[in-house]
C-alpha cells in the first residue's frame, strides 16, 4: 500500500516538474515549484524522514514560495521567450540523465537491510545515542552533535547566503539602467484595507511563533530543530508583513536585531565549539561542557539548535525585508 | 465496540473521499473561476472536515487526536479566508463573477 502511494507521489513529482519547466507564466511556475516541495515532503514523510519532511515543507513549499513572489514583483511574470540553443539543453539534459539512470544500477535495492547506509555507521548511531546523548531523537543528535561540523557547515551557508542575497539586493541603482528607491511608497499598507485576512492574520502569527519555539526545544524528542523552527518563526513575521505592513514589522523585529541574530547565532554555534577546547577537549565536543558527559551533550546541543535557529530566522527575515524594500522596476 | 469505532471511522473517511471527489471534479468543470473556487471549497470545507473527523475516531482519545483537532481548527479558520483573499484578489485583477472566462463557454458581455 505504501509503495504504491510512493509510487503515486514520485510520479506525480516527475509531471510537476514538466509542468513547471514547461511553464511560460513564472507566477504559475512559483506556485507549480511550491507543490513540488509539498509532495517531496510527503514523500520524505512516508520514507520516515519526518524531520526533513518538515524541513521541506518549511523551507520549500512556504518560505521559498515567498522569496519566489517577491523575487516576482520585481520583474516580469512572463518568461522571455528563448531562441536558439534549445537543442543543445536537451542534449546536455539528456546525457546527465542517462548518467544518472546508469549510476542507479549500480545502488543497492530500496530497502535493502545490507545496504551500505545501513550497514557503516547508522547502526553505531542507533546503538549508542542512548547511552552517550540520551534524546530520543536520533537525528537531532547526529545533527547535532555527531555530525555537529556539517551542521556548523551549513550555518555558515546560510549566513553567506544571506550576505549575498543583502548584498546584490542593496546595490544602488546602476549608471543608465533603472532607477530604484528605497522602500515603495505603499509600504505602510500591506493588507489593512481588508479586514478579513488582517483579522485572521493577527489571530495565527501568535500561534505560528509559539509553534516554531515548540519546534526548537522539542527538536530533542521529536521531527524538528533549528532549521525548521528558524523558518517557521520567520514564516510567522513574514505573515505579519503581508497583514499589516513591512514599517510595522521592521518596528517589532528592526533590521538590526535581524543582522544580530543571523550573526550572533552563527557565533553562538561556533563559541560553543571553542568552549569545548577552551575546556580542554576537541573542537565541538560538548560532553565537557558540564560534570556528567550525557548532560553535557544535551546542553551543547540545545545552544547549537538555538544558534541555527536564530540564524536561519535572521537570514530568511532579511532576505524578505530585502525583497520587500526594492520598488517594483 | 472496536468494530463500532471502525464502520463510524470509515464511514466519515470515504464520505470526506468523495466531498473531495466533488470538488475535484466541480474544480475542473465548473465555467468560471468563481463557481470553481464555489466547487473547490467543499474540499476545505466538508471533506477536511469528514476526513480529520474520521481520523481520530481512529487515533481515539489521545493527543495524536488533540493534534488532528488543532488541525481541524486551523483549517476551519484559514479556508475561507485564503478562498476569501482569493476572490477579493480575482476581483481587484477585473475578473467579473457573471463573465464565463472558461474555454467554449459564451462571452455574456
Amino acid at each position: 500500500m505504501i509503495i504504491v502511494f510512493g509510487i503515486f507521489l514520485i510520479t506525480m513529482l516527475v509531471i510537476t516538474a514538466i509542468a513547471t519547466v514547461r511553464s511560460e507564466n513564472l507566477f504559475v511556475a512559483v506556485m507549480l515549484l511550491g507543490i513540488f516541495s509539498l509532495l517531496i515532503a510527503a514523500n520524505f514523510f512516508i520514507l520516515d524522514a519526518a524531520d526533513v519532511a518538515l524541513t521541506e515543507a518549511a523551507v520549500g513549499a512556504g518560505i521559498s514560495t515567498v522569496l519566489f513572489l517577491g523575487a516576482l514583483a520585481l520583474t516580469n511574470e512572463n518568461e522571455r521567450s528563448r531562441q536558439g540553443m534549445r537543442w543543445l539543453s536537451v542534449a546536455v539534459v539528456a546525457v546527465a540523465m542517462l548518467v544518472l539512470i546508469y549510476a542507479t544500477f549500480d545502488k543497492p535495492a530500496f530497502g535493502d537491510p545490507n545496504a551500505p547506509v545501513q550497514q557503516h555507521v547508522a547502526p553505531w548511531y542507533l546503538e549508542q545515542t542512548p547511552e552517550l546523548i540520551d534524546i530520543p531523537n536520533v537525528v537531532t543528535a547526529v545533527l547535532g552533535s555527531y555530525r555537529g561540523y556539517d551542521t556548523l557547515g551549513e550555518v555558515f551557508v546560510v549566513l553567506t547566503a544571506g550576505i549575498g542575497v543583502m548584498f546584490l539586493l542593496s546595490a544602488g541603482p546602476t549608471v543608465g539602467g533603472p532607477t530604484l528607491k528605497r522602500m515603495p511608497k505603499n509600504a505602510g499598507i500591506g493588507l489593512r484595507h481588508h479586514p478579513i485576512p488582517r483579522v485572521v492574520g493577527r489571530l495565527l502569527v501568535p500561534f505560528i511563533l509559539l509553534f516554531g519555539l515548540y519546534v526548537q526545544f522539542h527538536g530533542e524528542y521529536g521531527p524538528g530543530g533549528g532549521f525548521q523552527a528558524g523558518a517557521i518563526i520567520a514564516a510567522g513575521f513574514i505573515l505579519y508583513a503581508l497583514v499589516e505592513g513591512e514599517s510595522r514589522t521592521l518596528k517589532a523585529l528592526p533590521q538590526s536585531a535581524l543582522t544580530g541574530l543571523m550573526v550572533g547565532g552563527a557565533l553562538l554555534y561556533g563559541a560553543v565549539g571553542l568552549t569545548g577546547i577552551l575546556l580542554g577537549s576537541s573542537f565541538l565536543d560538548y560532553s565537557v561542557l558540564a560534570s556528567d558527559p550525557v548532560t553535557g551533550q544535551q546542553i551543547g546541543i540545545l545552544l547549537i539548535e538555538a544558534g541555527v535557529g536564530m540564524a536561519v530566522t535572521g537570514v530568511l527575515l532579511s532576505i524578505f525585508h530585502a525583497f520587500a524594500a526594492r520598488e517594483m522596476i | 465496540m472496536d468494530i463500532f469505532l471502525d464502520i463510524v471511522s470509515w464511514t466519515l473517511l470515504s464520505a470526506g473521499g468523495v466531498f473531495v471527489l466533488i470538488g475535484g471534479i466541480g474544480a475542473l468543470r465548473m465555467p468560471n473561476l468563481y463557481t470553481r473556487m464555489h466547487a473547490a471549497s467543499v474540499t476545505d470545507s466538508m471533506g477536511a472536515i469528514l476526513v480529520l473527523v474520521g481520523v481520530m475516531v481512529q487515533a481515539g482519545l489521545s493527543l495524536a487526536s488533540i493534534k488532528l483537532g488543532a488541525i481541524l481548527i486551523f483549517l476551519l479558520i484559514t479556508s475561507p479566508t485564503s478562498s476569501y483573499a482569493l476572490a477579493s484578489a480575482a476581483l481587484l485583477s477585473g475578473i467579473k463573477p457573471e463573465e464565463k472566462n472558461s474555454a467554449g463557454q459564451r462571452e455574456l458581455g
